[in-house]
């Protein structure tokens, strides 16, 4: 191996590795605000790569029949707590058209402007608006109820709405995978990198959204409120931050990033509609890097995966996951020597 | 205690109802044909197992003059669901034949549930059983070393000394580097270098990278559908400049759809079901493969259809063929049946079948002849003959 081959796998590590990291973000911060390990975030990138797809074909994308189904089944549950809780009928009303709005506008957007092939730029933002109502949606169905449940109950509920996820995904997008256009066509060659423009809009758009993340955490009222029920629950109820809303900002937020990281890898591979599962996975590893917790290591983590990732299918393609999903060990066995586990109360 | 009790008589009558209903269905109509059909609908090889699925939905309610029942199970690409299938049909289904899976690591746990019973499954997948573990098992697909005879023959026209290997890291993979190997040696070329990747990767810049700088005269991807353009794409991108090879899973259009112009001028091993229409003339399958693709088409629209919903239609004229001379010896349904349809099928000399000609013989249950597969070339955004 010499420094030109070396710089080419450093680059591609660090492409991917950018995907990671925006993942390893959403990962953490679900976990920080609601305490679920949310397996299906990778999900997110598969429906955004794919939903996107199918708008390039001109047809309407099967995100808009699974978005309007999984929003009846919200507000059916809706009504129903509403019905239990004996609400006013005004309040119950407002509630359900909450839920039931946002969702019905964006699909009938989407099915008027399918045919019609707009520019992919309108099509990308049609696309992260059709699949970030998602994870409200998901956290109302799955999780709301369930808020003050254990760890290891989310955890099992995550598993469970992976696989319902990745099986409704296959009967609405089907079975082949696509590849998206690239959003930029442009190469440069830098020495013996050739950078292509996909490669450079992948780390912009990555900068640009951790920056935004950022922003969005120090200096927004609902950041603060996210950080404060990551902190402390209770304190944050007792200071007037609702959970539930919470909850469904950060899930909100997650849906949009894996949305976003879908169009990113879109036009680099093939997308189908379970290579989301993998492509998560990784992120959470990168996750488990920064121990679940911190954002400035997850960052390095999702990297460090990236890399583990190109130079180990450079030595030995066969045993890349291996290698990928291997290194987590050392780390587990690292985090839990520095700061040992205690128990949860 | 009374919610207790109410559960326990809910249970009780939820019992009693599957066990009617497995009664019911116990009991198929007699004299009918019945067909049990195990297929990967959802998991990993659904890609495969739906285009066969939506091709059974077209079979003929009749063949030979006797109702054809098919049951159709999904086996979501798992080896055990696959099993749980096979044992329903025998014991519950009592059906007279066994096709599937699609997906090879699911078909060869199902041969042995075949076996048992003295039924024979037409496998819908190369899947490689030790000796004699395939006395009632037949493939429908044609085996990698036929394709790998093919793919080397043109090979060795173009002068190539040199191959890399660039594939999945599964089943299907191994078996092509293996059969890909053995070929090449026959014939004084050499697999220089091996790399591997999987289906949901996103990137395989490196092992595109260590492949080129062994820089081969050829080059081989070993995966299937639209899940081959992908490293055929990185290879022309780090200025590949050989021949690149691809095998008959990625023989569909899906390899021209997600590869665009960067396929264009490779090379890819098929059946001839695919490409009915540029088949010479005296070719055996020319007929039965246009006809498999405008039937198919037809009911599901342009450049759908794909070579595994062609193994569904070959499994079609199997049955056209075998069950007439099985009627004649024995009543559906009967254990004297099954093994009369083994002997026809055994026995049923060279077919023509959409995926080439077709020989079966008691002692090889593979039965394609060397000389099946078809070279084809990407040529503006089509299929060619390759020579």
């Amino acid at each position: 191996m010499d420094f030109s081959i070396a710089s080419i796998l450093a680059l591609d590590g660090a492409t991917n590795g950018a995907i990671y990291a925006l993942l390893a973000l959403a990962t953490v911060l679900v976990f920080a605000v609601t305490r679920v390990i949310f397996i299906p975030q990778g999900e997110f990138v598969a429906f955004g790569a794919l939903t996107l797809a199918m708008l390039q074909q001109g047809k309407v994308p099967g995100t808009v029949w699974f978005l309007l189904i999984m929003a009846a089944a919200a507000a059916a549950a809706e009504l129903a707590a509403g019905l239990r809780a004996h609400l006013p009928a005004a309040r119950l009303l407002r509630r359900l058209a909450g839920i039931v709005v946002y969702p019905v506008l964006v699909s009938l957007v989407a099915i008027w402007a399918a045919p019609l092939k707009l520019p992919l730029l309108l099509q990308a933002a049609l696309t992260l608006a059709l699949v970030t109502p998602f994870g409200p949606l998901i956290y109302r169905l799955a999780y709301q109820s369930l808020a003050d449940a254990s760890v290891l109950v989310l955890l099992i509920v995550s598993v469970g709405v992976h696989f319902a996820l990745v099986g409704l995904g296959l009967f609405f997008f089907g079975a082949e995978g696509f590849r998206n256009p690239s959003f930029w066509d442009a190469r440069f060659a830098v020495g013996p990198l050739a950078f292509s423009g996909q490669t450079v809009i992948i780390f912009l758009a990555s900068v640009a959204l951790i920056v935004a993340l950022w922003l969005f955490f120090e200096r927004t009222l609902a950041g603060k409120a996210l950080r404060a029920t990551a902190v402390n629950r209770l304190g944050a109820r007792l200071q007037g931050i609702s959970s539930d809303s919470a909850g469904t900002l950060t899930f909100t937020v997650a849906a949009f990033i894996g949305a976003l990281s879908g169009l990113l890898i879109g036009p680099t591979t093939t997308v189908f509609y379970d290579s989301g599962f993998l492509i998560g996975l990784k992120g959470f590893v990168a996750a488990v890097f920064a121990g679940l917790s911190s954002y400035p290591q997850a960052l390095v983590g999702a990297m460090l995966v990236g890399m583990l990732e190109s130079f180990g299918s450079f030595w030995a393609s066969a045993f890349k996951e291996v290698i990928v999903f291997g290194s987590i060990l050392p780390v587990l066995l690292w985090r839990s020597l520095r700061d040992p586990h205690t128990e949860e109360h | 205690m009374t919610t207790s009790f109410r559960k326990t008589l809910v249970v009780k009558a939820a019992q009693l109802a599957t066990a009617l209903a497995a009664l019911t269905a116990a009991v198929p109509a007699l004299a009918d044909v019945n067909i049990g059909i195990s297929l990967p609908l959802t998991g990993p090889a659904s890609g495969l197992g739906i285009p066969m699925g939506n091709f059974f939905k077209l079979f003929p309610a009749s063949i030979a003059g006797e109702k054809v029942n098919l049951i159709i199970l999904d086996d979501a690409t798992d080896p055990t669901k696959g099993v749980q299938n096979a044992k329903r049909f025998v014991t519950e289904d009592k059906v007279d034949l066994i096709i599937g899976s699609a997906a090879t690591p699911v078909a060869g746990p199902m041969a042995a549930v075949a076996a048992e019973s003295g039924t024979v499954q037409l496998a819908a997948s190369p899947v490689g059983l030790p000796p004699g573990g395939d006395a009632w098992t037949f493939r429908l697909p044609q085996s990698n070393d036929v394709m790998a005879h093919a793919m080397v023959g043109l090979m060795k026209k173009q002068g190539i000394k040199t191959i890399g290997f660039l594939g999945y890291t599964d089943a299907y993979g191994e078996l092509w580097l293996k059969a890909i190997t053995a070929e090449a040696e026959k014939n004084g070329m050499k697999v220089v270098a091996t790399e591997r990747f999987a289906r949901a990767d996103t990137s395989v810049t490196a092992q595109a990278l260590k492949l080129t700088a062994a820089s081969p005269d050829a080059m081989l991807v070993v995966a299937s559908g639209s899940g081959a353009a992908m490293p055929h794409k990185a290879i022309v991108e780090r200025g590949y400049k050989g021949k690149i090879y691809q095998t008959h899973a990625a023989a569909t259009m899906d390899l021209m759809r997600v590869g665009g112009k960067d396929v264009e001028g490779s090379f890819v091993v098929s059946g001839p079901a695919m490409v009915g229409d540029i088949l010479p003339d005296n070719h055996p399958s020319k007929k039965l493969a246009k006809d498999f693709v405008v039937r198919y088409e037809k009911a599901y629209g342009n450049n759908t259809a794909n070579q595994f919903a062609g193994h569904a239609y070959d499994a079609q004229i199997v049955l056209e063929k075998v069950l007439p001379v099985a009627l004649k010896k024995a009543k559906p349904g009967t254990k004297e049946f099954r093994a009369a349809l083994k002997d026809a099928i055994e026995t049923m000399g060279p077919t023509p079948f959409a995926h080439g000609l077709m020989n079966w013989t008691k002692d090889n249950h593979w039965g394609y002849t060397l000389d099946t597969g078809v070279m084809l070339t990407v040529k503006n955004g089509d299929w060619a003959l390759a020579n």
